[in-house]
């Protein structure tokens, strides 16, 4: 209890500036809470000193560069145990030791994934710093992969890593199955670049399903897709690198050439067939022994369809996308606020008030910017959101057309192999082949 | 035929190559710091400050989040959006810019008559704003930071009545440092910036060398 306050021993004028102005004040309600000098800090009589304000440091620098070290050095030795010593065991270490570094002691961030969205953005904001560390984490994989094939897949990503301790019962897709869910990646990596680049969002982070677990904090809604997730990749194996992940679809397509990569078998494939079922991923061709199994007739109309598939469909999907425009820009807070302050102007027109105000308008009133203002940066989103959405559809058409061509195309085949894009470099497959050396 | 594939597969090798370092040179270079040059040097004499060629990636300054009071409107979404629970963004006391009031706009509800510290007087939520009677009629206000929740009251009352010694700011122990901060995106006032992590306050008030006023100066030459 505050027993200073039975008497009040102090002078008129002290009295005034500490009970009448901020009475006064309270009463005037002002909108503007800038820190004003109103009140000049007191010379204590008493031996008081002031406390010093604790401000707290962020986590050290170099540990960034530390995260770097790491992912680094756990690149090369996956990549040595998939190519140089094939075992599936180690692999299995290894995924263990990324689990806990990336995933519980960093807890997700940042990584390769979400760094897509921050090289996007730095590319096109240029007042947005992409520390050196975030571009190394996008750069390290996708170079790795180019020379080795996906070994950040197979134990250096946490995601993975989490999937794959889950995989205990996976069942074959198909391939109909698969290149269909296949395509929900590139749409995810389409969006989520359009998203960043406009400076609208980072979709990645936001729906990112295991970075709840790594905190031991999540919404609801975020701990039932993680569950799910993990639930189904006790039968699908890794859904989300399957059939999620944006950044799989660059190292699919960097693989795909890649100099080295895992192989089956180190030797000369006997065709045996014990690894056929052994790839939880789908991720293992088979043999197709027929060498031109279609006329050359046949194959000029295919190959005139695709021709003129192509262009049609990413001109086809680029309107599409072009004119979801507003859809797609709606989800901007300067979009957003430009409505909402036409509604204002609107209800204000018709000599109304509002009766209860968001806080985004009261944040607008505050800011003292004009109705002009808030309606130009809003166009100028929608002006990028229109490039954006036919950039966006075309790719999209282009993917689709892609995926029609290498359904329509005949391959040849003459042993079981990796699908060098697909393939996550696991080296489960090595345990099943019968040579060893 | 197998040469023909493998000739195929090194310059796509090649071009894969080439295209990341563009990509990398591309944002490497492009990336400017604006708002404030965080090199630490004062640009305000510089000729060349509106067309600074040092891009600040290669400074290689990581980036922390922070919340710019002179946009903040205490909505009370900090509270609520963070991905900690409770929130990383707290109310901190800049004690020099502290009047001391005995009528603190910021520590009571508006109306209160008696100015004691019974719970139904106070505007925090969760008592984490504690009172102490110092010398008549100064009275020391301090935050317990296991108790607040980062709401905000006592800022919207401390800036409206009083000097607005209490500011939120992201308390960087706490804070994960989200590739995207969960709150900026909810932020009404977009109020939430990336600083450079050697500059990890925006606490206004503290001293003369306050990483806003630079900004700021630095701002208004361009």
């Amino acid at each position: 209890m505050d027993k200073s306050r039975t008497s009040y021993p102090v002078s008129r004028t002290l009295y005034f500036v500490h009970r009448i102005i901020p009475g006064l004040l309270f009463l005037l309600l002002p909108l503007i809470t800038l820190p004003i000098q109103r009140f000049p800090k007191p010379e204590f009589e008493s031996a008081y000193t002031q406390p010093q304000t604790f401000i707290p440091t962020p986590r050290a620098e170099f540990l960034a560069y530390l995260d770097v070290f790491v992912l680094l050095i756990s690149l090369g030795v996956v990549t040595w145990l998939v190519l140089k010593k094939r075992s599936r065991l180690w692999v299995f270490f290894m995924s263990l030791f990324s689990l806990a570094y990336f995933g519980f002691y960093r807890e997700g961030c940042v990584c390769s994934i979400g760094s897509i969205q921050n090289v996007s953005l730095a590319l096109f904001d240029h007042s947005f710093i992409l520390p050196l560390s975030v571009l190394a984490f996008f750069l390290l994989p996708l170079i790795f992969t180019l020379f080795f094939g996906r070994t950040f897949c197979a134990s250096v990503c946490p995601f993975g890593a989490i999937q794959d301790l889950v995989a205990f019962k996976p069942q074959p897709l198909g391939s109909r199955l698969n290149t269909v869910l296949g395509i929900i990646p590139y749409l995810y990596l389409g969006l989520a670049v359009l998203f960043a680049a406009t400076g609208t969002d980072f979709i990645i982070c936001r729906y990112d399903p295991f970075v709840g677990i790594f905190r031991f904090n999540a919404s609801f809604g975020m701990f039932l897709f993680t569950g799910i997730l993990l639930l189904s990749g006790v039968f699908i194996a890794r859904p989300y690198c399957r059939f999620l992940c944006p950044y799989g679809v660059l190292l699919n397509w960097t693989s795909r050439f890649s100099l080295r990569h895992l192989s089956i078998t180190p030797a000369e494939c006997i065709q045996c067939r014990l690894c056929e079922s052994s790839c939880p991923y789908d991720a293992i061709d088979y043999p197709v022994t027929d060498k031109s199994p279609e006329s050359r007739p046949v194959m000029v109309r295919k190959m005139m369809i695709l021709t003129l598939l192509v262009p049609f469909l990413v001109l086809i999907f680029g309107y599409a996308g072009s004119r979801m425009q507003d859809t797609l820009a709606g989800v901007d807070a300067r979009v957003k606020l430009a409505k909402e302050v036409m509604a204002l102007s609107r209800i204000q027109d018709a000599g109304y008030g509002m009766q209860d105000e968001s806080f985004e308008i009261k944040a607008y009133k505050a800011s003292g910017k004009t109705e002009s203002q808030v309606y130009s940066e809003a166009s100028a989103v929608l002006k990028k959101f229109y490039f954006g959405g036919w950039l966006f559809g075309g790719f999209t058409g282009l993917v689709i057309a892609l995926l029609i061509a290498g359904r329509m195309l005949p391959v040849y085949r003459k042993d079981y192999v990796t699908n060098k894009g697909r393939c996550f470099s696991c080296a489960r497959c090595t345990d099943y082949c019968p040579i060893k050396s | 035929m197998p040469g023909r594939r493998e000739f195929l597969n090194t310059l796509m090798r090649g071009g894969i190559l080439a295209a990341l370092g563009l990509l990398s040179g591309a944002v490497i270079f492009r990336s400017r710091d604006e708002k404030s040059c965080s090199y630490g040097f004062d640009c305000s004499g510089c000729s060349r400050s509106k067309s600074c060629m040092l891009p600040a990636a290669l400074e290689a300054r990581q980036m922390v989040w922070q919340l710019d009071m002179t946009k903040c409107i205490q909505c009370g979404r900090c509270a609520t959006n963070c991905v900690m629970s409770p929130s990383a963004v707290k109310c901190t006391h800049a004690f020099a810019m502290c009047g001391y009031c005995d009528l603190c706009g910021g520590y009571f509800k508006p109306g209160t008559k008696t100015l004691t510290t019974a719970a139904e007087n106070q505007l925090c939520p969760t008592n984490a704003l504690k009172r102490k009677f110092i010398e008549d009629p100064f009275f020391e206000y301090t935050i317990d930071e296991e108790l607040c929740i980062g709401c905000g009251k006592c800022v919207k009352g401390c800036g409206a009545f009083g000097n607005g010694s209490l500011q939120l700011q992201v308390r960087h122990d706490r804070c994960k440092n989200c590739n995207e901060c969960s709150i900026a995106r909810s932020c009404p006032a977009q109020a939430f910036t990336r600083v450079p992590a050697n500059k990890p306050s925006l606490l206004r008030g503290l001293g003369p060398e306050l990483p806003k006023e630079t900004a700021k100066k630095n701002q208004a030459n361009g």
